[in-house]
């Protein structure tokens, strides 16, 4: 075969080998039967897919769902006044940009284990209470779905903060003196005209917060201790300790499923990366 | 208005940077409780003749430099390829790479990898961890050297081949120069991907290729552990020195 454009082939093949081999081989797996000791083995079924609806398994669909919507609507509600408040600091815009990139760039691991450090029972948040003596038992900070969504909104809030000011940045500002000069209070400018305005903005924050929170299976083993089991826990726990394959694989392409779904529903023309 | 959104942005800003400046007192804190007690090295000393830390983060390092050069040269290669001609099924799977949760990614590789080891003699190790971050690290490159390419002048290039460059010649001499600083951004964000990964690293990493972050990982599900607020404050003290220098030679004086 003669290739059409030699600077693709060697990502053509790395992507070959890494990422659609891989997933050729979950399709396949997913239609097998658990072999007895782990692995795979014939006959094809499709009684892997048909488990996703047992309600064990849709508890933690829902349960998923709902602690990834959490993190991603405190994510937006934490990030618009920040990204607003970068988009108008004028000349020291870059430097307040950067304090949000920062954390970005450093370890996410790292960054989740301070939170470990601030919540457990002997750390650093119930030591100070005790030593203020405002509480006698340490409170019961770590190892709860709270945690699970404070570590989440932690670690992504950059995510949403980047788009919104992208977008707040190029806001036309004769738009808001227009609203003020026909009488409208700040409130009112911000809810129905800056808002509405930001809507691309806030669509990509909402998609680059919402997809990884779905799948995480960091924070949740992490600050979720063995209580909080997420799809991505469920997933890992399949191909480690339970040795259920197949059913890992299912559930992979469920997950899929579902970020590619909300991907594609909430892509718009022009929105494109690559 | 503008008073208020200041005060927010203070805790904000707080909240974001906080909880690692309190980490980096805490490893100088002789005690090994949350109490702050008197300064001490003690828990660097602790790092410092951690054998199995050390070893993994040679591992960590070797694995960060060989994927970040590769994943940057090869993907800066179809960047330019794709610039120049797209092609719907490479951008796809990129794509689809970038948005596949990390659980699934390393799942499925060890599944592909568990495979071919029906076939083939080989085990997991180093091999197998580098295959996966080039794999993972690619779509980063790709997306931001095509960002840089986008506000590129083609008649640049058109004009050095109209002079008798060749094809390579107007790519390495005219094209790739207006690329470093992306190509430099590029490689960081391969590096510091690399260098942090722990989800898809455990699922393909054999006993013979602990990276740092697997044992950091395992320090902090078994609990308090002040050696661990050392090793945090190294690594992040590392990347942030890192991120500096390489401001620094993107935009020279």
């Amino acid at each position: 075969m003669r290739l059409r454009n030699p600077f693709l082939a060697p990502t053509a093949l790395l992507m070959a080998i890494t990422m659609l081999a891989p997933l050729a081989i979950i399709v396949v797996y997913s239609l097998l039967t658990r072999g007895a000791y782990g692995g795979v083995e014939l006959p094809w079924t499709i009684e892997n897919f048909t488990r996703l609806w047992d309600p064990v398994y849709g508890i933690i669909f829902l349960r998923s769902f709902w602690i990834a919507a959490v993190a991603t609507a405190l994510c937006l509600v934490l990030g618009f006044p920040l990204a607003m408040f970068i988009a108008r600091s004028g000349s020291r815009k870059n430097l307040y940009l950067s304090l949000v990139i920062l954390p970005f760039w450093t370890s996410f691991l790292i960054r989740t284990y301070a939170w470990m450090f601030l919540l457990r029972d002997t750390g650093i948040l119930n030591s100070a209470l005790q030593a203020l003596h405002i509480i006698r038992e340490p409170l019961p900070l770590l190892y709860n779905d709270g945690a699970v969504i404070l570590g989440l909104v932690y670690g992504f809030l950059p995510f949403m903060v980047l788009p919104l000011y992208a977008t707040l940045e190029r806001l036309d500002a004769s738009l808001l003196e227009a609203a003020a000069d026909l009488g409208a209070r700040p409130w009112d400018t911000l809810v129905r005209v800056t808002l509405p305005l930001c809507a691309p903005g806030i669509r990509a924050g909402a998609i680059l917060v919402f997809v990884p929170c779905l799948g995480t299976y960091l924070t949740s083993d992490l600050l979720g201790g063995s209580k909080t089991v997420l799809i991505g826990n469920l997933v890992q726990n399949q191909f480690t300790a339970s040795r259920d394959w197949p059913f890992g694989a299912a559930l992979s392409l469920a997950l899929m499923a579902i970020a590619m779904v909300l991907l594609l529903a909430a892509r718009r023309r022009g929105e494109e990366m690559l | 208005m503008k008073r208020g959104l200041t005060v927010y942005a203070v805790f904000a800003y707080a909240f974001l940077h906080v909880p690692l400046l309190i980490l980096a007192v805490f490893s100088f804190n002789s005690s090994r409780f949350a109490v702050w007690e008197s300064f001490s090295l003690q828990w660097y000393r602790a790092v410092a003749q951690d054998g199995n830390l050390i070893e993994s983060s040679i591992n960590s390092l070797i694995i960060a430099i060989v994927a970040t050069a590769v994943a940057t040269i090869i993907g800066t290669l179809a960047a330019y390829g794709l610039w120049k001609r797209g092609s719907a099924w490479l951008s796809g799977s990129l794509y689809l790479s970038l948005v596949t949760p990390e659980i699934v990614t390393g799942a499925s590789l060890l599944a592909l990898f568990q495979w071919i080891f029906r076939f083939a003699h080989l085990r997991l190790g180093m091999h197998t961890v580098i295959l996966a971050h080039v794999g993972f690290s690619l779509a980063y490159v790709v997306v931001v050297v095509l960002a840089r390419l986008r506000s590129y002048d083609r008649t640049l290039e058109e004009a050095a081949l109209d002079l008798g460059a060749t094809e390579f010649g107007a790519f390495y001499r005219v094209t790739l120069p207006y690329l470093v600083p992306a190509i430099a951004a590029a490689a960081m964000l391969a590096f510091t991907v690399s260098i942090d990964d722990y989800v898809i690293t455990s699922l393909v990493a054999g006993v013979d290729s602990q990276t740092l972050p697997m044992v950091i990982y395992a320090m902090a599900r078994r609990g308090v552990n002040p050696a661990l607020n050392a090793v945090s404050t190294l690594v992040v003290f590392g990347l942030g020195m890192l991120i500096m220098l390489s401001e620094r030679l993107r935009k020279p004086a």
